[in-house]
């Protein structure tokens, strides 16, 4: 009976498209709003899911989040550092800058200052040069969005030159590091470097760095050090989840996308119910003749669960398809880098297109189980 | 205690729908005996119960009182399933709109019951072409039902009607939508293909055309079988056994020994 179940379903032609169009239409907006509603949320925490060195952020105790911070006294490191537990503590600035182009075009900057011996914190994959070579003077790495900015058109070549508080910023490599939220370009340097790049500041010490020795945790030792210092410490995972909570309560971003979701969510639950619901009711006659000629409804229900499967599969397959063409393509570009169709989010929006076909069948269903099969004999 | 070779036997059986000042008495106390070989007409004004007493027998609607055996079994005995079972197994039906799936070619939809009852699709579709061709319609085997006139469409779910060889067969008003050559034809058709000595046919009809095709009319009203005569002008039962026998012959040896998907 189940081909006599798809044949019904494709034989209506229009209504056959118009659902699979509805649901792959619906599942395709669904997958791109909510990738890259996550895609740009995760940017807040890029820098700290780029230092894959450290496990334990320690800042002052009233930062809110990654991009907003209050310098420590260089005090605080040694302090981090005697605490039972940490195998290494390293300091880390971060702050804006300014940095000029040779052409003369300018833009903010986010600055980095790894830990000159360590280079912890430093970015790890190279698209040209190496981390090394920011032993040498002024250096400093730029991301391939920051030097295509500056030097639009020019192969990713160390050896370029900006300009930062009118001092010399050479470009001895370029790091493909993860895209930040406000898409400035991201320069990292050495920590004691970058005083000279962003002037003169009484405290440059944003973070401290730190590692828990072996055996132990990241969250026993941030523990220990909010014990004994007084500041705020959190593993990498906290603080990323920060920075997304904070963007997600201060912006409008949620909102934004979230209207698009719902509407994709209305959209895609109510065309293709309703659709689906009309296709079978319009087939309830034949439904009657088939329960009268002995067919269960156990076999009728499934025969409508097939049909409203096989919908949904090729409306799900179509719709993730066309979302998976059009991240294929937007991540090669500089200001959509990053932002990608997650495995979970497929996952999540399978589950949805088998509600919302399960619903609508369900609702079919149980037309067809009251229908009297003596409904056959009225003409 | 019911005799041998009755298809249907019922005694006072009657049917209400509703409650209280809404109650409709739609059969009231219907006594009824159909053998097999016999090809029995209900006939009678609209409303007096004809239909009705077709879902009843074919357990489609459950008695509200009385005694009713078909085919030896009592259908208000029956679960369900059993029933369902029962009525995929035994009854064949002929619907007054044909009722044929409109995605679905001809041969196709004779394959439905064999479908239902598990024969796999390949078997099954060609049984379906096969008992076409044995009613003149092989070469509309794969038109769909739009592409077939009226008479065409009545045979073919005559033959969807037949293929599972069962032992009863009802038609609802199988040519109120036809014009009177073609009625004629397709009962032609159904006296000399459908009647068996091991079948019984139930017709329910107002068409007075066909009257002659009849074993016996049990004129119906008001929900009573108010006359049952014998029709002994008919000589369908005679060509029907004829006819039968032909088309056993063009059929499989044992219409139940198809190979079954476990559906």
């Amino acid at each position: 009976m189940n081909f006599v179940a798809l044949k019904m379903l494709v034989a209506d032609r229009a209504k056959y498209f118009g659902l699979i169009f509805a649901i792959a239409f619906a599942s395709f907006l669904l997958a791109n709003q909510i990738s890259i509603f996550i895609g740009i949320m995760a940017r807040p925490a890029s820098q700290i899911r780029d230092v894959v060195d450290a496990d334990i952020w320690v800042m002052d105790p009233q930062t809110l989040y990654s991009d907003e911070v209050y310098a420590l006294r260089d005090s605080d490191l040694y302090r981090v550092r005697s605490v039972p537990g940490v195998e290494w503590a390293v300091p880390l600035y971060k702050g804006l800058g300014r940095a000029k182009g040779p052409d003369g075009r300018f833009r903010t900057v986010i600055l980095l200052g790894v830990d000159d011996a360590s280079l912890v914190g430093a970015p790890r994959k190279m698209l040209s040069g190496s981390i090394h070579d920011l032993d040498q003077p002024d250096a400093a790495i730029i991301d391939r969005a920051g030097f295509l900015y500056f030097f639009p058109g020019e192969p990713l070549q160390a050896g370029k030159t900006l300009q930062m508080n009118e001092k010399r910023v050479l470009i001895v490599g370029i790091s493909d590091a993860s895209a930040p939220f406000q898409s400035f370009p991201v320069l990292h340097t050495r920590y004691s470097q970058a005083l000279g790049f962003v002037g003169r500041e009484r405290n440059l010490l944003s973070f401290v760095l730190a590692k828990p020795v072996a055996g132990l945790s990241a969250g026993d030792v941030g523990h220990r050090i909010e014990a004994v210092t007084g500041l705020k410490a959190r593993n990498s995972k906290e603080f990323s989840r920060d920075a997304f909570l904070f963007y997600l309560r201060n912006t409008g971003i949620p909102v934004n996308f979230g209207i698009t979701v719902m509407i994709a969510l209305i959209v895609g639950t109510v065309v293709p119910g309703q659709t689906f619901y009309i296709f079978t009711i319009e087939n309830l006659k034949h439904f009657g003749a088939l329960k009268a000629i002995g067919v269960t409804n156990r076999r009728i229900v499934s025969m409508i669960l097939l049909q409203a499967m096989v919908v949904g599969g090729t409306g799900y397959a179509i719709g993730m398809g066309m979302a998976a063409a059009f991240f294929s393509i937007t991540v090669n570009y500089l200001p959509t880098r990053g932002i990608v169709l997650p495995w979970q989010v497929m996952a999540g929006i399978a589950v949805v297109v088998l509600f919302v076909v399960g619903l609508a069948s369900l609702m079919s269903v149980r037309r067809v189980l009251v229908l009297e099969p003596a409904v056959v004999f009225r003409g | 205690m019911v005799a041998d070779g009755m298809a249907v036997f019922s005694r006072d059986v009657t049917k209400v729908f509703g409650r209280g000042d809404t109650q409709v008495h739609a059969l009231r106390g219907i006594d009824l005996e159909i053998r097999l070989g016999e090809l029995t007409m209900l006939v009678g004004p609209s409303g007096s119960g004809k239909t009705t007493l077709l879902s009843v027998i074919t357990g489609l609607l459950d008695a509200t009182s009385g005694e009713l055996v078909v085919l030896g079994e009592r259908p208000a005995a029956l679960s369900p399933e059993e029933l369902i079972l029962f009525r995929r197994e035994n009854l064949g039906f002929v619907f007054q709109q044909y009722n044929l799936i409109p995605a679905l070619t001809a041969a196709e939809n004779v394959a439905v019951p064999l479908l239902a009852g598990g024969v796999k699709r390949q078997q099954a579709f060609a049984r379906g072409k096969e008992l076409l061709a044995t009613l003149g319609m092989a070469h509309r085997a794969h038109a769909l039902p739009s592409e077939l006139s009226g008479g065409e469409q009545q045979r073919v779910a005559l033959a969807r009607a037949l293929i599972h060889e069962p032992k009863l067969i009802v038609c609802d008003e199988p040519t109120s939508a036809l014009d009177g050559r073609t009625g004629h034809a397709v009962m032609e058709l159904l006296s000399a293909t459908a009647v068996r000595p091991d079948r019984a046919v139930i017709i329910v009809t107002h068409d007075a055309r066909i009257f002659d095709f009849a074993d016996h009319i049990a004129h119906m009203d008001d929900g009573r079988i108010v006359s049952l005569e014998e029709n002994r002008k008919n000589g369908a039962l005679m060509n029907g056994l004829a006819a039968a026998s032909a088309t056993l012959s063009l059929a499989e040896p044992d219409a139940r020994s198809y190979t079954t998907t476990g559906d």
